[in-house]
Protein backbone atom coordinates (compact mmCIF):
# COMPACT_ATOMS: atom_id res chain seq x y z
CA UNK A 1 0.00 0.00 0.00
CA UNK A 2 1.13 3.45 -0.78
CA UNK A 3 0.87 5.77 2.60
CA UNK A 4 -0.07 9.46 1.93
CA UNK A 5 0.52 12.12 4.58
CA UNK A 6 -2.22 15.34 3.77
CA UNK A 7 -2.19 18.41 5.41
CA UNK A 8 -4.40 19.15 8.21
CA UNK A 9 -7.10 20.99 5.63
CA UNK A 10 -7.35 18.45 3.15
CA UNK A 11 -7.60 15.62 5.65
CA UNK A 12 -10.77 17.56 7.60
CA UNK A 13 -11.98 17.84 3.80
CA UNK A 14 -11.50 14.35 3.06
CA UNK A 15 -12.98 13.29 6.20
CA UNK A 16 -9.96 11.32 7.22
CA UNK A 17 -7.45 11.11 10.26
CA UNK A 18 -3.88 10.23 10.27
CA UNK A 19 -1.96 8.31 6.76
CA UNK A 20 -3.59 7.68 3.97
CA UNK A 21 -3.07 4.34 2.34
CA UNK A 22 -3.55 3.63 -1.55
CA UNK A 23 -4.08 0.64 -3.50
CA UNK A 24 -1.91 1.87 -6.61
CA UNK A 25 -1.63 -0.37 -9.42
CA UNK A 26 1.13 0.23 -12.42
CA UNK A 27 4.39 2.51 -11.77
CA UNK A 28 4.02 4.35 -8.43
CA UNK A 29 4.76 7.88 -9.80
CA UNK A 30 2.89 11.07 -8.92
CA UNK A 31 0.64 11.37 -11.64
CA UNK A 32 -0.86 7.85 -10.68
CA UNK A 33 -0.32 8.32 -6.84
CA UNK A 34 -2.67 11.53 -7.00
CA UNK A 35 -4.97 9.33 -9.13
CA UNK A 36 -5.68 7.23 -6.63
CA UNK A 37 -6.02 9.37 -3.87
CA UNK A 38 -8.57 11.63 -6.07
CA UNK A 39 -10.22 8.29 -7.12
CA UNK A 40 -11.04 7.47 -3.65
CA UNK A 41 -11.50 10.92 -2.24
CA UNK A 42 -13.27 12.74 -4.79
CA UNK A 43 -13.54 16.34 -2.58
CA UNK A 44 -9.54 16.72 -3.05
CA UNK A 45 -10.34 17.05 -6.97
CA UNK A 46 -9.40 20.29 -7.76
CA UNK A 47 -7.17 20.83 -4.51
CA UNK A 48 -3.95 19.44 -5.37
CA UNK A 49 -3.66 19.88 -8.53
CA UNK A 50 -5.96 21.98 -10.72
CA UNK A 51 -8.78 20.05 -12.39
CA UNK A 52 -7.85 20.77 -15.90
CA UNK A 53 -4.09 20.96 -16.26
CA UNK A 54 -3.34 18.38 -13.57
CA UNK A 55 -0.78 21.11 -12.59
CA UNK A 56 0.29 20.91 -9.13
CA UNK A 57 -1.60 24.31 -6.82
CA UNK A 58 1.12 27.30 -6.08
CA UNK A 59 0.90 26.82 -2.18
CA UNK A 60 1.73 23.16 -2.03
CA UNK A 61 4.83 20.85 -2.72
CA UNK A 62 5.51 17.38 -3.04
CA UNK A 63 7.97 15.93 -0.70
CA UNK A 64 8.96 12.30 0.28
CA UNK A 65 12.14 10.19 1.77
CA UNK A 66 13.82 13.78 2.53
CA UNK A 67 13.90 15.15 -0.95
CA UNK A 68 11.41 17.59 -2.37
CA UNK A 69 9.89 15.81 -5.46
CA UNK A 70 7.89 19.18 -6.24
CA UNK A 71 9.25 19.36 -9.83
CA UNK A 72 9.87 16.19 -10.63
CA UNK A 73 7.68 14.61 -13.75
CA UNK A 74 4.60 13.10 -12.93
CA UNK A 75 5.27 10.03 -14.86
CA UNK A 76 8.79 9.78 -13.26
CA UNK A 77 8.92 6.67 -10.41
CA UNK A 78 8.84 7.71 -6.77
CA UNK A 79 11.46 6.25 -4.80
CA UNK A 80 11.36 2.83 -3.87
CA UNK A 81 11.06 3.35 -0.54
CA UNK A 82 7.11 5.15 -1.27
CA UNK A 83 6.29 2.47 -3.45
CA UNK A 84 7.10 -0.69 -0.79
CA UNK A 85 5.04 1.67 1.68
CA UNK A 86 8.35 1.84 3.86
CA UNK A 87 8.00 6.02 3.29
CA UNK A 88 5.10 8.05 2.68
CA UNK A 89 4.21 10.98 -0.27
CA UNK A 90 3.80 14.21 2.03
CA UNK A 91 1.61 16.54 0.30
CA UNK A 92 3.01 20.06 2.19
CA UNK A 93 1.14 23.34 2.44
CA UNK A 94 3.57 26.40 2.07
CA UNK A 95 4.12 28.96 4.51
CA UNK A 96 2.67 31.47 3.43
CA UNK A 97 0.99 33.67 6.18
CA UNK A 98 -2.71 33.59 6.86
CA UNK B 1 -42.20 31.19 17.01
CA UNK B 2 -40.40 33.29 14.46
CA UNK B 3 -36.52 32.73 14.08
CA UNK B 4 -33.72 34.34 12.53
CA UNK B 5 -30.57 32.51 11.75
CA UNK B 6 -27.64 34.51 10.56
CA UNK B 7 -24.94 33.46 8.42
CA UNK B 8 -21.39 34.74 8.98
CA UNK B 9 -18.50 34.13 6.13
CA UNK B 10 -14.77 34.91 7.77
CA UNK B 11 -11.44 35.05 6.58
CA UNK B 12 -11.39 31.57 8.92
CA UNK B 13 -14.76 29.93 8.81
CA UNK B 14 -18.32 30.28 8.57
CA UNK B 15 -20.24 30.66 11.62
CA UNK B 16 -23.49 30.53 12.32
CA UNK B 17 -26.16 32.59 14.86
CA UNK B 18 -29.67 32.11 15.62
CA UNK B 19 -32.06 33.63 17.61
CA UNK B 20 -36.13 33.86 18.49
CA UNK B 21 -37.98 36.31 17.01
CA UNK B 22 -37.00 39.07 19.75
CA UNK B 23 -33.53 38.98 18.63
CA UNK B 24 -31.39 39.68 21.81
CA UNK B 25 -30.11 36.33 22.86
CA UNK B 26 -27.96 34.64 20.33
CA UNK B 27 -26.65 31.31 20.03
CA UNK B 28 -23.51 30.82 18.14
CA UNK B 29 -22.39 28.04 16.27
CA UNK B 30 -18.88 27.64 14.13
CA UNK B 31 -16.22 27.55 12.73
CA UNK B 32 -17.41 25.70 10.58
CA UNK B 33 -14.53 24.76 7.82
CA UNK B 34 -12.07 26.17 10.11
CA UNK B 35 -9.34 27.66 8.64
CA UNK B 36 -10.97 28.22 5.59
CA UNK B 37 -11.92 31.46 3.68
CA UNK B 38 -16.01 31.47 3.61
CA UNK B 39 -16.62 34.00 0.97
CA UNK B 40 -20.54 33.85 1.37
CA UNK B 41 -22.84 31.52 2.60
CA UNK B 42 -26.87 31.56 1.14
CA UNK B 43 -29.71 30.17 1.93
CA UNK B 44 -32.20 28.98 -0.40
CA UNK B 45 -35.76 30.89 -0.73
CA UNK B 46 -37.78 27.58 -1.15
CA UNK B 47 -35.81 26.20 1.12
CA UNK B 48 -34.59 27.29 4.02
CA UNK B 49 -32.87 24.41 5.35
CA UNK B 50 -30.68 24.18 1.97
CA UNK B 51 -27.55 25.97 2.50
CA UNK B 52 -24.55 26.81 0.02
CA UNK B 53 -21.05 28.14 1.06
CA UNK B 54 -17.95 28.98 -0.92
CA UNK B 55 -14.82 27.80 0.94
CA UNK B 56 -11.42 28.52 -0.92
CA UNK B 57 -8.02 28.89 0.03
CA UNK B 58 -4.81 30.05 -1.66
CA UNK B 59 -3.16 26.71 -0.80
CA UNK B 60 -6.33 24.06 -1.59
CA UNK B 61 -8.57 26.25 -4.21
CA UNK B 62 -12.55 25.93 -4.04
CA UNK B 63 -14.47 24.16 -2.18
CA UNK B 64 -18.35 23.87 -2.45
CA UNK B 65 -20.02 22.84 0.74
CA UNK B 66 -24.05 21.93 1.02
CA UNK B 67 -26.33 21.90 3.57
CA UNK B 68 -30.04 20.20 3.95
CA UNK B 69 -30.46 20.82 7.51
CA UNK B 70 -29.94 24.50 8.40
CA UNK B 71 -26.60 24.40 8.70
CA UNK B 72 -25.77 21.81 11.37
CA UNK B 73 -24.12 19.41 8.85
CA UNK B 74 -22.47 19.76 5.70
CA UNK B 75 -21.44 17.85 2.54
CA UNK B 76 -19.34 18.32 -0.71
CA UNK B 77 -22.50 17.59 -3.00
CA UNK B 78 -21.04 14.92 -5.62
CA UNK B 79 -17.63 14.66 -3.78
CA UNK B 80 -17.99 12.59 -0.80
CA UNK B 81 -16.24 9.74 0.15
CA UNK B 82 -17.07 6.37 -1.39
CA UNK B 83 -16.88 2.87 -0.45
CA UNK B 84 -14.38 2.39 -3.51
CA UNK B 85 -12.73 3.94 -6.12
CA UNK B 86 -15.14 2.15 -9.01
CA UNK B 87 -18.43 3.30 -9.55
CA UNK B 88 -17.42 6.89 -7.40
CA UNK B 89 -19.36 10.12 -8.19
CA UNK B 90 -17.78 12.79 -10.61
CA UNK B 91 -16.51 14.63 -7.37
CA UNK B 92 -16.94 17.50 -9.96
CA UNK B 93 -18.65 20.26 -7.16
CA UNK B 94 -15.64 22.06 -7.08
CA UNK B 95 -14.87 22.31 -10.73
CA UNK B 96 -15.64 25.99 -12.66
CA UNK B 97 -14.57 25.21 -16.07
CA UNK B 98 -15.08 29.08 -18.85
CA UNK B 99 -17.19 27.92 -21.40
CA UNK B 100 -15.15 27.82 -24.47
CA UNK B 101 -16.70 26.67 -27.25
CA UNK B 102 -17.06 28.75 -30.46
CA UNK B 103 -21.04 27.86 -30.43
CA UNK B 104 -21.92 29.80 -26.83
CA UNK B 105 -20.70 33.04 -27.55
CA UNK B 106 -17.59 33.66 -28.88
CA UNK B 107 -14.76 32.34 -26.35
CA UNK B 108 -13.80 34.93 -25.03
CA UNK B 109 -10.00 34.50 -23.64
CA UNK B 110 -8.80 37.72 -21.89
CA UNK B 111 -9.52 40.61 -19.74
CA UNK B 112 -7.79 44.15 -19.44
CA UNK B 113 -5.25 44.03 -16.55
CA UNK B 114 -4.46 46.74 -14.14
CA UNK B 115 -1.81 47.79 -16.25
CA UNK B 116 -3.91 48.17 -19.76
CA UNK B 117 -2.78 44.69 -21.14
CA UNK B 118 -4.48 41.82 -21.81
CA UNK B 119 -4.60 38.58 -19.37
CA UNK B 120 -6.33 35.47 -19.82
CA UNK B 121 -9.09 34.56 -18.00
CA UNK B 122 -8.12 31.99 -14.44
CA UNK B 123 -10.83 30.91 -12.27
CA UNK B 124 -9.83 32.08 -8.64
CA UNK B 125 -12.99 31.67 -6.17
CA UNK B 126 -16.96 31.96 -5.52
CA UNK B 127 -17.30 35.03 -3.93
CA UNK B 128 -20.89 34.74 -3.67
CA UNK B 129 -24.12 32.26 -4.39
CA UNK B 130 -27.35 33.44 -5.21
CA UNK B 131 -30.38 30.31 -5.17
CA UNK B 132 -33.07 29.99 -7.14
CA UNK B 133 -36.33 31.56 -5.45
CA UNK B 134 -38.35 28.30 -6.24
CA UNK B 135 -36.00 25.82 -6.77
CA UNK B 136 -33.51 24.82 -4.04
CA UNK B 137 -31.71 22.74 -6.42
CA UNK B 138 -30.73 25.30 -8.68
CA UNK B 139 -28.35 28.07 -7.58
CA UNK B 140 -25.58 30.13 -9.39
CA UNK B 141 -22.61 31.22 -8.32
CA UNK B 142 -20.77 34.61 -8.74
CA UNK B 143 -16.51 33.81 -9.65
CA UNK B 144 -13.79 35.77 -9.79
CA UNK B 145 -12.11 35.89 -12.63
CA UNK B 146 -15.86 37.52 -13.20
CA UNK B 147 -18.02 35.29 -14.74
CA UNK B 148 -21.52 33.48 -13.71
CA UNK B 149 -22.25 29.52 -13.40
CA UNK B 150 -25.15 27.97 -12.77
CA UNK B 151 -25.58 24.69 -10.98
CA UNK B 152 -29.21 22.84 -11.22
CA UNK B 153 -28.36 19.96 -9.22
CA UNK B 154 -27.59 21.25 -6.24
CA UNK B 155 -24.10 22.05 -6.38
CA UNK B 156 -22.68 19.21 -8.07
CA UNK B 157 -21.75 20.64 -11.22
CA UNK B 158 -21.50 23.44 -12.42
CA UNK B 159 -22.12 25.26 -16.03
CA UNK B 160 -20.94 29.18 -17.09
CA UNK B 161 -23.38 31.15 -18.65
CA UNK B 162 -21.05 32.18 -21.39
CA UNK B 163 -23.53 34.98 -22.57
CA UNK B 164 -22.31 37.36 -19.75
CA UNK B 165 -18.60 37.23 -20.71
CA UNK B 166 -19.14 36.33 -24.37
CA UNK B 167 -21.44 40.07 -24.70
CA UNK B 168 -18.30 41.97 -26.23
CA UNK B 169 -17.17 44.20 -23.74
CA UNK B 170 -15.05 41.68 -21.69
CA UNK B 171 -11.84 42.71 -22.97
CA UNK B 172 -12.21 46.02 -21.41
CA UNK B 173 -13.13 44.93 -17.69
CA UNK B 174 -10.64 45.08 -15.54
CA UNK B 175 -10.06 43.45 -11.68
CA UNK B 176 -10.37 45.99 -8.92
CA UNK B 177 -8.49 46.09 -5.67
CA UNK B 178 -9.91 42.93 -4.63
CA UNK B 179 -9.64 41.12 -8.06
CA UNK B 180 -12.26 40.89 -10.84
CA UNK B 181 -15.30 39.63 -9.35
CA UNK B 182 -18.66 39.17 -10.02
CA UNK B 183 -19.97 39.65 -6.15
CA UNK B 184 -23.84 40.51 -6.92
CA UNK B 185 -26.49 38.72 -8.40
CA UNK B 186 -30.01 39.15 -8.19
CA UNK B 187 -32.92 37.49 -9.39
CA UNK B 188 -36.53 39.51 -10.30
CA UNK B 189 -39.22 37.86 -8.19
CA UNK B 190 -41.49 38.95 -10.86
CA UNK B 191 -39.69 38.20 -14.23
CA UNK B 192 -38.32 34.91 -13.74
CA UNK B 193 -35.96 35.14 -16.55
CA UNK B 194 -34.51 38.44 -15.42
CA UNK B 195 -30.96 38.66 -13.50
CA UNK B 196 -29.12 41.62 -12.52
CA UNK B 197 -25.47 41.14 -11.95
CA UNK B 198 -22.18 43.39 -10.75
CA UNK B 199 -18.39 42.96 -11.46
CA UNK B 200 -15.90 45.15 -9.97
CA UNK B 201 -14.39 46.49 -12.14
CA UNK B 202 -16.55 46.41 -14.82
CA UNK B 203 -20.25 47.79 -14.00
CA UNK B 204 -24.06 46.54 -14.09
CA UNK B 205 -25.32 43.93 -16.57
CA UNK B 206 -29.34 42.77 -17.08
CA UNK B 207 -30.26 39.57 -18.66
CA UNK B 208 -33.94 39.61 -20.19
CA UNK B 209 -33.82 35.89 -20.88
CA UNK B 210 -32.57 33.71 -17.67
CA UNK B 211 -28.87 34.62 -18.67
CA UNK B 212 -28.30 33.59 -22.20
CA UNK B 213 -28.17 37.65 -23.15
CA UNK B 214 -26.77 40.45 -21.37
CA UNK B 215 -26.47 43.91 -21.89
CA UNK B 216 -24.47 46.70 -19.43
CA UNK B 217 -26.81 48.83 -17.53
CA UNK B 218 -24.18 51.45 -16.73
CA UNK B 219 -26.20 54.80 -18.05
CA UNK B 220 -26.00 57.36 -15.51
CA UNK B 221 -23.17 56.05 -13.59
CA UNK B 222 -19.74 58.29 -13.25
CA UNK B 223 -16.19 57.11 -12.84
CA UNK B 224 -13.53 59.64 -12.98
CA UNK B 225 -10.86 56.67 -12.30
CA UNK B 226 -11.09 55.45 -15.90
CA UNK B 227 -10.21 56.93 -19.06
CA UNK B 228 -14.05 57.58 -20.10
CA UNK B 229 -15.92 58.53 -16.87
CA UNK B 230 -19.22 58.07 -18.50
CA UNK B 231 -17.77 55.06 -20.50
CA UNK B 232 -20.46 51.77 -21.21
CA UNK B 233 -18.55 49.70 -19.06
CA UNK B 234 -15.28 49.75 -16.80
CA UNK B 235 -17.30 51.26 -13.62
CA UNK B 236 -16.26 49.51 -10.18
CA UNK B 237 -19.67 48.55 -8.86
CA UNK B 238 -19.34 47.77 -5.28
CA UNK B 239 -22.95 46.21 -4.30
CA UNK B 240 -26.80 46.75 -5.43
CA UNK B 241 -29.61 45.98 -3.46
CA UNK B 242 -33.50 45.33 -4.72
CA UNK B 243 -36.87 45.56 -2.94
CA UNK B 244 -38.66 42.03 -3.94
CA UNK B 245 -41.69 44.30 -4.36
CA UNK B 246 -40.58 46.77 -6.61
CA UNK B 247 -37.26 44.82 -8.72
CA UNK B 248 -37.27 47.85 -11.29
CA UNK B 249 -35.79 49.86 -8.26
CA UNK B 250 -32.30 49.22 -7.61
CA UNK B 251 -29.80 51.11 -5.25
CA UNK B 252 -26.24 50.45 -5.86
CA UNK B 253 -22.92 51.32 -3.56
CA UNK B 254 -20.22 52.75 -6.49
CA UNK B 255 -16.95 52.65 -5.72
CA UNK B 256 -17.86 56.17 -4.91
CA UNK B 257 -21.07 57.17 -5.20
CA UNK B 258 -24.24 55.97 -4.31
CA UNK B 259 -26.86 56.00 -7.40
CA UNK B 260 -31.04 54.28 -7.53
CA UNK B 261 -32.51 53.00 -11.25
CA UNK B 262 -36.24 53.32 -11.39
CA UNK B 263 -36.45 51.34 -14.42
CA UNK B 264 -34.13 48.39 -13.90
CA UNK B 265 -30.92 49.81 -14.77
CA UNK B 266 -31.51 51.87 -17.71
CA UNK B 267 -30.89 55.19 -16.09
CA UNK B 268 -28.91 55.21 -12.88
CA UNK B 269 -29.00 58.70 -11.06
CA UNK B 270 -26.73 59.82 -7.76
CA UNK B 271 -28.49 59.65 -4.08
CA UNK B 272 -25.54 60.50 -2.07
CA UNK B 273 -26.76 63.57 -0.93
CA UNK B 274 -25.44 64.32 2.59
CA UNK B 275 -23.67 61.26 3.25
CA UNK B 276 -19.93 61.90 4.79
CA UNK B 277 -18.62 60.38 2.34
CA UNK B 278 -19.97 58.39 -0.76
CA UNK B 279 -17.25 55.24 -0.40
CA UNK B 280 -18.38 52.58 1.25
CA UNK B 281 -19.41 48.94 0.23
CA UNK B 282 -22.67 47.58 1.15
CA UNK B 283 -25.93 48.75 0.48
CA UNK B 284 -29.78 47.17 1.77
CA UNK B 285 -33.42 47.88 1.36
CA UNK B 286 -35.78 47.43 4.98
CA UNK B 287 -38.01 44.70 4.46
CA UNK B 288 -41.04 46.03 4.63
CA UNK B 289 -40.14 49.94 3.33
CA UNK B 290 -39.23 49.56 -0.21
CA UNK B 291 -37.64 53.42 0.06
CA UNK B 292 -35.76 53.04 2.89
CA UNK B 293 -32.11 52.30 2.20
CA UNK B 294 -29.03 51.26 4.34
CA UNK B 295 -25.63 52.21 3.57
CA UNK B 296 -21.85 52.21 5.65
CA UNK B 297 -19.76 55.00 4.68
CA UNK B 298 -15.91 54.20 4.29
CA UNK B 299 -13.39 56.89 4.25
CA UNK B 300 -12.26 56.40 1.22
CA UNK B 301 -10.97 54.26 -1.75
CA UNK B 302 -7.01 54.62 0.20
CA UNK B 303 -8.50 54.75 4.02
CA UNK B 304 -10.70 51.05 3.66
CA UNK B 305 -12.18 52.50 7.35
CA UNK B 306 -15.34 54.12 8.71
CA UNK B 307 -14.88 58.27 9.02
CA UNK B 308 -13.49 59.85 12.21
CA UNK B 309 -12.97 56.44 13.74
CA UNK B 310 -17.14 56.31 14.45
CA UNK B 311 -19.02 53.33 13.14
CA UNK B 312 -22.13 55.00 11.23
CA UNK B 313 -24.86 53.49 9.45
CA UNK B 314 -26.38 55.89 7.37
CA UNK B 315 -30.45 55.65 6.39
CA UNK B 316 -32.09 57.17 3.98
CA UNK B 317 -36.31 57.49 4.17
CA UNK B 318 -36.85 59.15 1.33
CA UNK B 319 -35.17 56.66 -1.63
CA UNK B 320 -31.78 58.11 -1.19
CA UNK B 321 -30.64 62.03 -1.09
CA UNK B 322 -31.10 62.78 2.78
CA UNK B 323 -29.54 60.61 5.33
CA UNK B 324 -29.51 60.20 8.82
CA UNK B 325 -27.12 59.08 10.48
CA UNK B 326 -27.56 55.74 13.34
CA UNK B 327 -25.12 55.56 16.07
CA UNK B 328 -26.83 53.93 18.80
CA UNK B 329 -24.70 51.19 20.38
CA UNK B 330 -22.50 51.73 17.79
CA UNK B 331 -18.69 52.40 18.72
CA UNK B 332 -18.07 56.21 17.89
CA UNK B 333 -14.59 56.71 18.94
CA UNK B 334 -11.39 54.89 18.00
CA UNK B 335 -12.76 52.73 15.61
CA UNK B 336 -11.47 51.88 12.25
CA UNK B 337 -12.92 48.58 10.83
CA UNK B 338 -13.93 48.20 7.22
CA UNK B 339 -17.61 46.22 6.18
CA UNK B 340 -17.13 44.69 2.96
CA UNK B 341 -20.00 44.44 0.23
CA UNK B 342 -21.47 41.06 1.13
CA UNK B 343 -21.56 41.87 4.95
CA UNK B 344 -24.82 43.36 5.39
CA UNK B 345 -27.95 42.03 5.48
CA UNK B 346 -32.13 41.93 6.96
CA UNK B 347 -34.30 39.94 7.86
CA UNK B 348 -38.32 40.45 7.49
CA UNK B 349 -39.92 40.50 10.72
CA UNK B 350 -41.53 43.64 12.24
CA UNK B 351 -39.91 45.74 12.80
CA UNK B 352 -37.26 44.93 10.50
CA UNK B 353 -33.75 43.66 11.44
CA UNK B 354 -30.76 44.91 9.91
CA UNK B 355 -27.02 42.81 10.40
CA UNK B 356 -23.98 43.82 9.42
CA UNK B 357 -20.41 42.68 10.26
CA UNK B 358 -16.79 43.88 9.84
CA UNK B 359 -13.15 43.66 9.40
CA UNK B 360 -12.76 43.28 12.95
CA UNK B 361 -14.54 40.40 13.85
CA UNK B 362 -17.78 42.03 14.89
CA UNK B 363 -21.24 41.28 13.85
CA UNK B 364 -24.09 44.09 15.09
CA UNK B 365 -27.08 43.68 14.87
CA UNK B 366 -30.15 45.76 15.31
CA UNK B 367 -33.97 45.01 15.70
CA UNK B 368 -35.87 48.15 15.33
CA UNK B 369 -34.68 48.84 11.89
CA UNK B 370 -31.34 50.29 12.61
CA UNK B 371 -31.96 52.95 15.48
CA UNK B 372 -30.77 50.57 17.98
CA UNK B 373 -27.72 48.47 17.61
CA UNK B 374 -25.60 45.84 19.65
CA UNK B 375 -22.85 42.95 19.03
CA UNK B 376 -24.17 39.79 18.27
CA UNK B 377 -20.63 38.76 18.66
CA UNK B 378 -17.89 40.74 18.66
CA UNK B 379 -14.47 38.45 17.58
CA UNK B 380 -14.87 36.70 15.47
CA UNK B 381 -12.08 36.28 12.42
CA UNK B 382 -12.65 39.46 10.01
CA UNK B 383 -16.08 39.12 8.66
CA UNK B 384 -16.34 38.87 4.10
CA UNK B 385 -20.44 37.74 4.25
CA UNK B 386 -23.46 38.19 6.31
CA UNK B 387 -26.64 36.71 5.15
CA UNK B 388 -29.89 36.53 6.86
CA UNK B 389 -32.79 33.99 6.66
CA UNK B 390 -36.14 34.56 8.47
CA UNK B 391 -37.50 31.33 9.61
CA UNK B 392 -41.10 30.34 10.54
Amino acid sequence: MIRVVLPPHLRTLARVQGEVELDVRGPVTQRSVLDALEATYPMLRGAIRDHGTHQRRAFLRFFACSEDLSHELPDAPLPEAVATGAEPFLVVGAIAGG
Amino acid sequence: MSQVRVLVGTRKGAFVLTSDAKRQRWDVSGPHFAGWEIYHVKGSPADPNRLYASQSSAWFGQVIQRSSDGGKTWETPGGGVTPSPGGMPAGESNKFVYDASPETGKPLTTHQWYDGTQKPWVFKRVWHLEASLDDPDTVYAGVEDAALFRSSDGGETWQELPGLRGHGTGPSWQPGAGGMCLHTILLDPSHPDRIFVAISAAGAFRSDDAGKTWKPINRGLHSQYIPNPTAEVGHCVHRIAMHRSRPNVLFMQKHWDVLRTDDAGEQWREISGNLPTDFGFVIDVHAHEPETIYVLPIKSDSEHYVPDGKLRVYRSRTGGDEWEALTKGLPQKDCYVNVLRDAMAVDSLDPCGVYFGTSGGQVYGSADAGDNWAPIVRDLPAVLSVEVQTLP
